[in-house]
């Protein structure tokens, strides 16, 4: 039993440090890359653009839902009047960034960590290796910067889309006052809550690309069969760690936001 | 000939865990000929090629060329071609000039476009790998491992899962164009004898040593005893 922790705790400390390796490694190789701004576009188009349906999607029912579940709890301590403040301060400090970086770790990572682990079964890393072309800078580096650019972005939309889904429901539906709904937004808002909610988004972008491009880019070490099972294995953990991850930095950056 | 005309690897060794693949291997190849290193499958060839092309590091050894320390610029063809499959043959083509090459977009269509032309591969420049033809991608894979003019070209088992007449029409693409191109080959396989017709030396490698080396006429007429069930698998079988 304590062997096996043991090991279990040497292979985590290790996959950690090897992981970070792999962080610094991706973070200053985009400078030494040619082509940098297409290859830029072409990363923000596939991590960005490529998630903006599912966002404003997943974000207008995610605001219709708290706009519902919210009315009822406020209603039984006669403050629906707060309906706005509770939606907008709830989207912009948690559920906006987590749910955004969830959606598109499941739709953007899970490809990015699939496009990788198959390219490394295909010896197409190691041809870049031959070419003298750096497969970190290559493959990676455009991603997370992307990644860095778009998760941001994509956050401010969920939030604005379930702001405006709160709005629907409140509003629209159960009649609660618009002048209100809006006017407690603005009142209890402030920009520090937006900073607050956005460099959770900005944390969770840099890790979950990692995170994805890491479980890709060793799918021949990482996964214990080889072949597309190996990648499918590569994959499904890349989701899943990252998600983790959301949760784990989410604790950790509000425990952080909180104190301060 | 002289040390100078030489890739030279001296006590060469690669071992993963406990399992030695590569053993103090020592070998001299002539630049600008064509060798084969051939032996039976989970022998190390791969590795061996991995390790001379920088893929893999070797545990101990050196490897030199015309004197100097290191290999001369060298291209890698795998088994399996490793082409870019959301690229084009031309974007695949023009990849390694693009990220490394000082050369101007100008410059590179034209290079790539002669490499192209040269190679036969001009209507399919704009078609992905998956819609051409098996030889196609071969000759993709070497127009891209050309295109840097490199002075070795190391081919990894280039005709495995090929039909017999595919197999030739690999083999004799690689002679034709190294006698146009005047690249050195070095090239795994275990397509034997169909190999000799092409190589002008063979180098055996058997449990991590070299066990031969010569010329494909030296091979015949020297024949190791060891080496002829692999040969002639009907001896292993009788």
């Amino acid at each position: 039993m304590i062997s096996k922790l043991g090991r279990y705790s040497i292979r985590f400390v290790s996959e950690f440090g090897e992981l970070a390796g792999f962080s610094g490694r991706a973070a200053v190789s985009l400078p030494g890359q040619r082509h940098v701004f297409e290859k830029l576009t072409r990363a923000l188009f596939e991590i960005g653009v490529r998630c903006v349906p599912i966002t404003l999607i997943v974000g207008l029912f995610t605001g219709l839902v708290l706009g519902l579940q919210l009315y009822y709890v406020l209603t039984k301590f006669s403050s629906e009047s707060l309906l706005g403040q509770a939606v907008a301060l709830s989207i912009i400090l948690e559920i906006g960034p987590v749910f955004t970086a969830i959606m598109i770790v499941g739709q953007a990572g899970s490809a990015l960590s699939a496009e990788i682990g198959i390219q490394r079964n295909a010896e197409q890393i190691d041809a870049l290796h031959t070419m003298q072309i750096n497969p970190i800078g290559f493959l990676v580096s455009p991603r997370l910067w992307a990644a860095v650019i778009a998760f941001p972005i994509l956050t401010t939309f969920f939030d604005l889309i379930g702001i405006y889904g709160g709005y629907l429901t409140g509003v629209q539906l159960l009649g609660v006052d618009p002048g209100a709904y809006w006017n407690r937004i603005y009142d209890a808002v402030s920009l520090q809550n937006i900073f607050n909610g956005l460099v959770k988004a900005f944390v969770f972008g840099i890790v979950t690309t990692l995170i994805c491009s890491f479980q890709g880019y060793y799918t021949h070490i990482k996964a214990d069969i080889p072949g597309a099972r190996g990648v499918s294995q590569t994959t499904t953990r890349a989701v899943v760690y990252s998600s983790i991850a959301i949760l784990v930095f989410d604790y950790l950056i509000t425990s952080f936001q909180m104190g301060q | 000939m002289s040390n100078d005309s030489h890739l030279q690897l001296k006590g060469l060794s690669k071992a993963f865990g406990s399992q030695t693949v590569l053993d103090r291997i020592d070998l001299d190849i002539p630049l600008g000929e064509h060798t084969t290193v051939i032996g039976k499958s989970g022998t190390g060839k791969s590795v061996l090629l991995k390790c001379i092309s920088g893929l893999l590091a070797s545990d101990s050894g050196t490897i030199s060329a015309s004197g100097k320390q290191g290999i001369p610029s060298c291209s890698y063809m795998f088994q399996q071609n490793a082409l870019f499959d959301s690229m084009t043959v031309e974007e695949n083509v023009a990849l390694p000039l693009r990220e490394t090459g000082k050369a101007g977009k100008e410059e590179i269509e034209q290079r790539v476009g002669d490499m192209l032309a040269q190679l036969e591969l001009s209507p399919a420049s704009k078609k992905y790998p998956a819609e051409i033809s098996g030889g196609m991608k071969k000759r993709a894979a070497l127009a891209r491992a050309l295109i840097t003019s490199p002075e070795i070209i190391l081919f990894d088992e280039p005709t495995t899962g090929l039909d017999p007449q595919r197999k030739y029409a690999v083999f004799d693409m690689i002679r034709d164009y190294r006698k146009r191109f005047g690249f050195t080959v070095v090239m795994v396989s275990h397509d034997v004898p169909e190999v000799f017709e092409i190589s002008d030396h063979i180098a055996w490698l058997d449990e991590g040593k070299i066990k031969f080396w010569g010329t494909p006429k030296q091979l015949a007429e020297n024949t190791p005893d060891a080496l002829k069930p692999f040969l002639n698998p009907k001896l292993a079988s009788a």
